[in-house]
């Protein structure tokens, strides 16, 4: 059961590693775990390492442990002792005890445990909860869900499947800081700027000079990355319109380029693009591709979800005024060209990426989806640069 | 009360069961408690309750955006054994004199088992923390000025802090026992708020709290006020000496629960105050 556990946890995409693991199997050698609402608390604490990765948790454990017997868990237990992580086990008699018990025995011996009010502290009966008063008394912990005297807690496995930290999904919810967050991975440094204090410099000088203290000053380091971003702002894009906003603030708020720039396009880039959303202001294309430096990193953002014209044909161009000389895919192709890094962000979520037009703007350029992981894969992506063609 | 049941909050710290039991898996296993929470939940006051609980020492290395691993661990005074060399101050023949322990260095020295607090560590540049993996993992490290190494003594109980400003190194976090500080129920604000003030009048602590949660709950916040906020609101509540009516009523001195204008704009249009 316990290898299942870390199958489903894994699964879930959780990266449970040998690190974690032991850990765990430590944590249950050590007697910190005597009951499942131990095993949830631990195991989260240990095995997951961010509030993202709650959910999954949560959805792993209860189905591992979901209406799972005792002697399921008590098997599980067994089999983990005889391996030789922890040589120190249950006594023979305990086990004799557990195997073959029921939920309906467990709940009898309950009753009887708690009648009895004594303190028994080895390990293998505190596994089925016959650990004494305090594992119940006040906070009404039990091992297989039940729920001891009113009042108590509600079971892992209940808490678990309430999945409460839904919200905290990294590949569902984004906010600006989670933005900011991602992008400050994107940069690189070099060196520029200010003047600051050398020291290994100054002391070899120092020290050529024969003693005679002689400073030295060269630039700081600063992040030499310069982002554009092109947002989709057309009518397709309205219900994605609050994330990418957000992921417009959280690029103009994030105070380390070297210099951001943006603007928007109907759909897919042709000739001019737009300084304003509401696409009045516009600058030639052409320009912009002149304009910024090679190194530059782009990133597009756009459902890539048009009538297949827009895309591949002169003069399909759904906007009035955007008559167009080369096609869409044209243009996204030459600021392919231009900039090795660039990156297409798509919020459509990815099961619907099997559309033409996505499929052939995804050709061009990596695409990911508009999520935080998205963002940090495409991140990634653009510090590592093209695949070389 | 078993030997790893050593924490279970203070007089002045509540904690629930499930942080206890992070604290003390952290204890027990020897690895880092890395915390994190939303602002003003006690993620920095979690570690004063565990030395105060624990016994133990407290030493606190504030993170800045400007701190570097090294700085926790020894200093090198380069510039004042230059400045001495030439300006002839002291014994400069004696590199011990200008070596000086960070706060690393004074938690693996002590003489005793001490709590080491790493405060927002994620303040710091997006390497710092790999490059404390090792330091953390074996609690030794290498002063290469002298070539002697720095073992703790004690492995120190490390509290870690993190605002979720910057990920962390997926190597470090294996290495950490984690804890997700929760916003605390309305049962549990009541118990923390008591341990604040012990003798609040009922009705105005009730009042207050409802109002609180009521602000929470305003959807589109920059910051949401959380229990430090509440702490403070109260006192000054509490000084005015206001009637819990008026709370109820109102949401008077709103600029110590919201600190940003905006929301106290939204605020008080959502809840229809002044």
């Amino acid at each position: 059961m316990f290898a299942d556990f870390l199958v489903s946890l894994r699964r879930r995409g959780l990266p449970v590693g040998a690190n974690e693991w032991l850990a765990f199997h430590d944590a249950l050698g050590k007697d910190l775990i005597r009951d499942l609402d131990d095993l949830y608390g631990v195991g989260r604490a240990l095995l997951v390492h961010s509030e993202g990765g709650f959910d999954p948790y949560d959805l792993a454990f209860a189905e591992t442990f979901q209406g799972a017997e005792i002697q399921e868990i008590a098997d599980a237990v067994k089999a983990w002792l005889a391996s030789p992580v922890d040589p120190a086990g249950l006594s023979p008699e305990a086990f004799e005890q557990l195997t073959g018990m029921s939920l309906e025995e467990l709940r009898r011996k309950f009753q009887e445990t708690l009648r009895e009010q004594k303190e028994r502290h080895d390990r293998g009966n505190r596994w089925v909860g016959t650990g004494g008063t305090s594992p119940y008394g006040n906070s009404g912990r039990n091992p297989a869900g039940i729920r001891v005297g009113a009042g108590g807690g509600r079971s892992a496995v209940q808490v678990a499947e309430e999945r409460r930290y839904r919200n905290y999904r990294t590949d569902v919810t984004i906010d600006v800081r989670q933005f900011k967050t991602a992008l400050r991975a994107l940069r690189s440094l070099g060196r520029e700027g200010e003047e600051v204090l050398d020291l290994d410099e100054t002391i070899a000088e120092t020290g050529r000079q024969g003693g005679e203290i002689e400073l030295v000053f060269n630039p700081d380091r600063k992040n030499t990355v310069r982002l554009v971003l092109l947002m989709d702002a057309g009518g397709s894009m309205a219900p994605y319109a609050r994330l990418v906003d957000r992921l417009f603030t959280a690029a103009s708020e994030a105070s380390h380029w070297k210099s951001f720039d943006h603007y928007f396009f109907h759909n897919v880039p042709y000739g001019r693009l737009y300084t304003d959303m509401e696409r009045l202001e516009a600058v030639p294309t052409e320009e912009v591709l002149r304009n910024h430096p090679k190194d530059v990193k782009v990133v597009f953002v756009g459902d890539a979800c048009m009538a297949p014209w827009e895309l591949t044909a002169v003069g399909g161009a759904i906007g009035l005024w955007d008559h167009n000389a080369a096609s869409g895919l044209d243009w996204v192709q030459r600021f392919r060209r231009r900039f090795a890094h660039t990156i297409w962000l798509n919020p459509e979520p990815q099961r619907f990426w099997r559309h033409p037009t996505i499929e052939a703007i995804g050709n061009v350029l990596p695409m990911f989806p508009l999520s935080l992981d998205g963002l940090r894969a495409g991140i990634k992506k653009l510090k590592r640069g093209p695949a070389v063609r | 009360m078993s030997e790893f049941d050593l924490f279970s909050g203070t007089a002045k710290y509540i904690a629930d069961a499930s942080l206890s039991r992070d604290v003390n898996a952290a204890v027990a296993l020897g690895r880092p408690l890395l915390v994190k929470g939303e602002p003003g939940t006690g993620k920095t006051l979690l570690a004063t309750a565990v030395a105060e609980a624990l016994g133990m020492t407290l030493l606190t290395w504030h993170v800045k955006s400007t701190t570097k691993a090294q700085d926790g661990l020894y200093h090198y005074d380069v510039v004042q054994r230059l400045n001495d060399s030439r300006f002839g101050d002291g014994d400069i023949s004696d590199i011990r004199r200008y070596i000086k322990d960070g706060v690393l260095g004074r938690a693996f020295k002590a003489d005793e088992r001490v709590v080491l607090l790493i405060d927002e560590i994620d303040k710091a540049d997006l390497e710092f923390p790999n490059d404390l993996l090792h330091e953390l993992d074996a609690m030794s490290f290498h002063v290469h000025e002298l070539d002697e190494t720095v073992a703790a003594r004690h492995r120190p109980v490390v509290v870690i802090t993190s605002n979720a400003e910057k990920e962390l190194p997926d190597a470090f976090l294996r290495r950490c026992v984690f804890h997700y500080i929760d916003f605390p129920t309305r049962d549990a604000m009541e118990t923390i708020v008591r341990v604040h003030f012990p003798d609040v009048n009922d009705r105005l602590l009730e009042a207050a709290i409802v109002r609180f949660y009521e602000v929470r709950r305003v959807r589109g916040l920059r910051k949401k006020p959380s229990t430090s906020e509440l702490i403070d609101w109260l006192f000054v509540l509490m000084r005015a000496g206001l009637d819990p009516a008026d709370v109820a009523r109102n949401v008077p001195f709103l600029g110590a629960l919201l600190k940003q204008e905006q929301d106290t704009e939204l605020v008080e249009r959502k809840l229809g105050v002044a």
